[in-house]
């Protein structure tokens, strides 16, 4: 073999070496049950502070993600804080994670929707990014220890927490 | 006096809002063509989805505000995170988007010099010699000949 065909040879082995990597490097992060939450310190909404997934261990969480562009967001607002005022003593929470927004928009809709839970700020899509996320409203349960009891991407109604949510609390 | 000084007044009342309202230093048409609606994956002057629409209106406050492109890009930046921008991530695949330009021209430059010194050697090779035009000079009847023409022609 010529250098001039090593060489061809080896670019194109190049070529297709970095469309392998980039394939195997898109995939999305993938989640599942059974996983730790992916967590994270992040700004607490509308502040000051911080906070994170973590800091509620031993309770169960129900991680909302949502933006304040998003429709079906503002019909969950208040079927979480229902949610939340029912479970709030028997060691459960919700936690809202708001996503690929600004902050002034996500501050307005807080105020007119106002949620008893925690909420906390993610810059841009970095948060939805680490849980695999496709949209908003998306709804995560993590167990008192952290791992992921339920994935539900989409909105969730009273319905849906009474029969999907619910009975994983009590039983657990 | 009376007049000028109700003149005075009347001018500094209405000059008051044009100073308050600071001059914008960029327009909302340049920004939204350089920075991206980062949930639909387009330019934003393109995007429609209700969060470019959110995100329009930032820009157009940032606009107002007398910021200047890159403040507006900066704030854009800490609201919605880099990816606003369009410009690939200096990690993982993304990094080759930075790495394969700066390596392909590593591997043009020289090799098109390395071509140029060449092509000029070989072409030096290929001139003809003083000797290779002598030797392919008329000789005998031909030289007479054409010393003829050219006396003829005086040239």
């Amino acid at each position: 073999m010529s250098a001039r065909s090593l060489l061809a040879f080896l670019a194109v082995l190049a070529v297709i070496g970095l469309l392998a990597f980039g394939l195997l490097n898109k995939g999305a992060t993938k989640i599942a049950l059974g996983d730790p939450v992916p967590d994270k310190v992040l700004p607490a909404l509308p502040g000051p502070g911080h906070g994170s997934i973590a800091k509620y261990r031993g309770k169960w969480v129900l991680v909302n993600l949502w933006a304040s562009w998003c429709v079906p967001c503002r019909q969950e607002a208040p079927v979480l804080q229902r949610f939340y005022e029912r479970n709030r003593h028997h060691d459960t929470t919700v936690l809202g994670i708001n996503v690929q927004d600004n902050e002034d928009d996500a501050r307005a809709f807080l105020r007119e929707h106002p949620t008893g839970y925690p909420q906390l700020r993610s810059v841009g899509d970095e948060r939805s990014a680490a849980f695999g996320s496709t949209g908003v409203p998306e709804n995560f349960l993590v167990e008192p220890d952290g791992d992921l009891a339920l994935i539900w991407r989409g909105p969730v109604d009273d319905q849906f927490l009474r029969e999907r949510v619910a009975p994983l609390i009590e039983g657990g | 006096m009376k007049k000028v000084m109700c003149a005075l007044i009347a001018a500094s009342v209405l000059a008051a809002p044009a100073a308050a309202a600071p001059a914008p230093q960029t327009t909302v048409n340049a920004i939204e063509a350089e920075v991206m609606c980062p949930i639909c994956g387009t330019l934003l002057e393109l995007a429609e989805s209700p969060q470019a629409k959110r995100e329009k209106v930032f820009v157009a406050k940032l606009v107002a505000e007398g910021k200047s492109k890159s403040e507006v890009k900066d704030a854009l930046v800490a609201q919605y995170g880099p990816s606003v921008l369009a410009l690939p991530k200096a990690s993982g695949f993304d990094l080759s988007a930075y790495l394969v330009p700066i390596l392909a021209l590593a591997i043009a430059v020289p090799a098109l010099l390395f071509s140029v010194m060449r092509w000029r050697r070989s072409g030096r090779a290929n001139e003809p010699s003083a000797q290779d035009a002598e030797a392919g000079a008329p000789q005998g009847e031909d030289a007479e000949r054409l010393e003829a023409d050219l006396s003829r022609y005086d040239l």
